[in-house]
């Protein structure tokens, strides 16, 4: 029996987005060291359906494989738990020992108002890409891709950026909840490339005001975002993003 | 032009202003310190700086203004997102906590708002113990009629609410300035992964060298006895 064992969860329980919430204790024995976390919460939803005394605990997930940014779990106060670059669902509970107690909360934000339990409305994301995130026009499918020259290491910056899955953990974890690495992220990996480059200013200033739009605080450089980013995004994002708004207005014309 | 000031407005140009300001007060206090380390030269070191400066007539009212609009400004910004902060998240957080690694939540760093508002009311308090007081004139070796500054200092210094006080709001300037130099380098857009640390790092080393650099005046004065400290020459 040494590979199972028994953990003390206390999870955020909320009927809907006006309700009242709070947090509930559940003790789930024979928790597998090899589980992950979501796989640890389906155990506990078969125990509650099980004991039929009330509705099982809602969480998000899709993939289960760290890709699509789904899994969204504030754990014991950290956005996606305590591992460095690791989505919710690639959590396993070998990081956790007997007797250990898990606060388990919903991603917390204005503009991520809960919708149950631990489930919110991330669709303030969505806006923010309607606003600008995009190349207005066709440049072409795949292969014509390798027919524009891009230096290798702008690929590589603009890569590193395009892989932010959207999850939220930045905003979740900001003491300020800012969205602005979401926001930066996305705009330095269209802007670099030579396809969304002539876009750059007016892309640039309407994702910011969108960001505004939907009630998220200011960046106040913590730099938090980028320590619980299960892609490890940097901070420069948001310098550029800075840097690229400044000159959009500064050239005036396009803002 | 409308549009420049619009922008100002937003979230990003609240920071560039922020980062501007702020650097316009780093610039303003190594100066600040400068002048006041002047104490320790000869009996009118000190004296005569500040005579020098309020020669300067009305460069020196431009240059007062500025500063003024910079620390209104960035206290005003400063204040404005701590309000946003507040409203960005309803209800917080049962248990929360930093994960480390790159992050720079820190308590210098959470409690910018908290040192912030500190050094504004000890900046009222600052102007009228020394820039809106009358402690009498002095006649320098060099002709012209000086306010006697470092008497006031040194009488100041030497009532241990001023010297503990003085002490106390220096620590909290060095704490405000350890999250605000790297912060105001990353508002102004220069970042840099390579740099970033030996940003940061310098950052630290300014901020101590800052809040020491200043604590230390008071306290000298205060444990030296004045005009009986090695330090300090007096007539």
């Amino acid at each position: 029996m040494a590979d199972t064992f028994t953990i003390h969860l206390k999870i955020w329980r909320q009927d809907g987005p006006d309700k009242p919430g709070k947090l509930v204790d559940y003790t789930l024995d024979n928790v597998n060291e090899h589980m992950s976390f979501l796989e640890m919460l389906d155990v506990l939803n078969e125990q509650i359906v099980a004991e039929g005394r009330e509705e099982p605990v809602e969480f998000d997930y899709d993939c289960r494989e760290g890709i699509c940014g789904s899994c969204n779990l504030m754990i014991n106060g950290r956005a996606h738990g305590p591992k460095a670059m690791t989505c919710t669902c690639q959590l396993h509970m070998r990081n956790y020992s007997d007797g250990d107690t898990i606060v388990i909360e919903p991603f917390r934000a204005k503009g991520f108002p809960v919708i149950k339990d631990l489930i919110v409305d991330r669709s303030a994301f969505d806006r923010i890409i309607e606003a600008g995130g995009y190349v207005s026009v066709k440049t072409g499918s795949a292969p014509d891709a390798n027919s524009i020259p891009v230096d290798k290491s702008v690929a590589d910056t603009a890569f590193d950026y395009a892989t932010c899955i959207g999850c939220g953990a930045c905003v979740a974890a900001c003491p300020n909840s800012s969205a602005s690495l979401f926001t930066g992220a996305k705009l330095a990996h269209l802007n670099r490339l030579p396809q969304g480059e002539p876009e750059r200013k007016r892309r640039t200033v309407a994702m910011v005001e969108q960001m505004d739009k939907e009630g998220f605080g200011d960046c106040s450089n913590y730099a938090e975002c980028e320590a619980v980013c299960p892609k490890g995004i940097s901070i420069s994002a948001i310098a550029e993003m800075r840097r690229n708004y400044v000159k959009a207005a500064l050239a005036g014309d396009e803002v | 032009m409308a549009s420049f000031l619009q922008a100002l407005k937003s979230q990003v140009g609240r920071k560039i202003l922020t980062g501007v300001t702020g650097v316009g007060l780093i610039i303003f206090i190594i100066f600040h310190l400068a002048t006041n380390l002047q104490v320790f030269g000869d009996v009118h070191a000190f004296n005569e700086a500040a005579y020098a400066l309020e020669s300067m007539g009305w460069l020196l009212y431009i240059l007062e203004a500025g500063l003024a609009v910079a620390f209104l400004l960035h206290a005003y910004v400063g204040i404005s997102i701590w309000w946003r902060r507040r409203k960005a998240r309803p209800r917080g957080y049962e248990k929360y906590q930093s994960k480390g690694g790159p992050s720079h939540v820190t308590w210098a760093s959470k409690s910018m708002i908290f040192t912030g508002i500190v050094l504004l009311v000890f900046l009222i308090i600052h102007l009228d113990t020394f820039k809106f007081a009358d402690p009498g004139t002095v006649i320098l070796p060099g002709g012209g009629e000086a306010r006697d500054l470092k008497a006031l200092m040194l009488a100041t210094f030497q009532q241990p609410i001023y010297a503990f006080g003085y002490t106390a709001v220096m620590i909290l300037l060095g704490f405000h300035l350890g999250h605000g130099f790297w912060s105001a380098f990353t508002s102004l857009t220069m970042k840099h992964n390579r740099y970033s640390a030996l940003i940061y790092a310098a950052g630290i080393v300014f901020a101590l060298l800052m809040a020491v650099g200043f604590l230390f005046i008071p306290l000298y004065i205060y444990f030296g006895g004045g005009c009986e400290a090695a330090l300090i020459q007096c007539q």
